[in-house]
């Protein structure tokens, strides 16, 4: 048992290193867009620094709208889901094994970006400690919730914009916790209740979303 | 329970059902609506503040809590289809998903009439607006799944796993729109002064709602009816049930 997940790991690890332009271009696509603000509501920092953890945290979450899909897209094709249901292996086990792995490979790289993205939009330091804690605490939300609604409409060849109208509304709780942690930062306000409240969210999503996530495959093999 | 609910697991009962049911629906609708709303609208005194202005009320308020009242049916719904795997629960998610758009619709345009003459703008980020709009948001994501699937069970099982996080995510979304509001602007006139509400004006709208309600499930019956037949459209009973339909027509 043991093993398997072992070996799923290593192969998701192994695939998405190989297919690496998939891996950046969320990332590029976060640049981009980031950069973009200074140029559509004015360099003037005192703006950016006001409104630079909701454009920060907006941006990864459509940026992770956009590498989503990778989670289950290939190996519903080529029949990969399908062993692993023929399989002994848990299939919700197997869901948290590539969940995780997909959360260690398209946000601990955001969390690298996001210096980057902070000098840019002139962040202080302390509102770039909590970006940082909240991108930790509630982007496996994102991968969590996310891997649910990927699983659904993995069977579909249309998710892209559908993805979007199911998950966003549901991140939007994270998206309001999120940003007025970064707020209570720049007032030098204490924001662990905001970072807990997050946390559980993560939490309560990491109980069911396995589950979830191996029903709706079933419901996508069908 | 079990034992009285299990009967309508089959198609054909739940059909029935809905046949002896729609009437009744249909007739306290019509009541309902046409008292409520001619009193409300004609005969209850007008707000000491608000004048007449008030009395879009009389729509507003049962459309909004129909629009929370039909998203919690319909995920309750999609919870017995999951469970124990009954076809017409998965049809009822479908055919609720609709009518609970469109009431969130109405609730939200009629909001947005009234706060124009109340708070001087069509639309403020108050909390109730805002997870208002956030559910209509959840509402046309159940709506979109669905349509997108050509295998209607396979569609309706995944509709139902979405209404369900939905549902789970919901009181979750509520109270953070609530905090974040709170937080970002306090002291505006948002929340406008409300008066527990006099009797004269408080019945009306109470059976507005009953009216309302019954609207409701009229339309959601007849179309769990014409989904039923939709889906099970081979089976002989659907096919018996068409050609008395069509015998009686070449009898008139």
């Amino acid at each position: 048992m043991n093993k398997a997940l072992v070996g799923i790991a290593k192969r998701d690890f192994s695939l998405a290193f190989r297919q690496s332009s998939e891996l950046l271009q969320p990332l590029i696509f976060c640049l981009l867009v980031v950069s973009l603000f200074p140029l559509g509501v004015g360099p003037g920092p005192v703006t950016l620094q006001k409104i630079s953890g909701g454009i920060i945290w907006v941006t990864a979450i459509l940026s992770s709208l956009l590498g989503l899909e990778r989670l289950f897209r290939d190996d519903f094709r080529d029949g990969w889901l399908e062993q692993v249901s023929l399989s002994d292996c848990s299939q919700s086990l197997a869901a948290v094994v590539k969940i995780t792995v997909h959360w260690l490979t398209s946000f601990l790289p955001l969390l690298l970006l996001s210096p980057l993205l902070a000098l840019f939009l002139n962040m202080t330091m302390s509102m770039y400690t909590a970006l940082v804690l909240t991108l930790l605490i509630g982007t496996p939300l994102i991968s969590l919730v996310g891997a649910i609604a990927v699983a659904l409409t993995v069977g579909l060849n249309k998710g892209g914009v559908l993805l979007a109208l199911l998950l966003l509304p549901i991140f939007t709780p994270l998206l309001i916790f999120a940003t007025s942690a970064i707020e209570a930062a720049s007032l030098n306000l204490p924001y662990v209740g905001q970072l807990a409240i997050i946390g559980a969210l993560t939490l309560l999503a990491l109980a069911f979303s396995p589950f979830a996530t191996a029903f709706a495959l079933k419901v996508s093999q069908h | 329970m079990w034992k009285w609910l299990h009967p309508y697991a089959k198609t054909e009962a739940t059909y029935h059902l809905c046949e002896k049911l729609v009437p009744w629906f249909a007739w306290l609708a019509v009541l309902g609506l046409v008292v409520g709303n001619i009193w409300g609208l004609a005969f209850a005194p007008s707000d000491y503040q608000q004048g007449d202005s008030f009395r879009i009320i009389y729509i507003h308020v049962p459309s909004a809590m129909l629009s929370m009242g039909i998203y919690a049916g319909m995920a309750i719904a999609a919870f017995v289809g999951l469970v124990w795997q009954i076809k017409t629960a998965h049809m009822a998610v479908a055919t609720m998903a609709p009518v609970g758009a469109v009431m969130t619709f109405i609730a939200l345009f009629t909001g947005s009439i009234w706060g124009k003459p109340m708070w001087g703008t069509w639309w403020v980020w108050d909390a109730r607006l805002t997870s208002e709009l956030i559910l209509l948001f959840l509402y046309l994501g159940v709506i979109a799944l669905y349509h997108s699937f050509d295998d209607k069970q396979q569609a309706s099982k995944a509709a139902g796993i979405i209404a369900v996080v939905g549902v789970v995510n919901l009181p979750i979304i509520h109270y953070s729109v609530e905090w974040w509001n709170t937080l970002h602007q306090g002291a505006t006139i948002t929340k406008f002064d409300k008066p527990s509400i006099a009797p004269e004006m408080l019945w009306p709208l109470l059976i507005s709602l009953a009216g309302m309600a019954c609207f409701t499930g009229y339309v959601v019956l007849r179309r769990l009816q014409s989904e039923i037949i939709r889906r099970e459209i081979r089976r002989p009973w659907v096919i018996k049930l068409a050609e008395e339909v069509e015998g009686g027509k070449g009898a008139l």
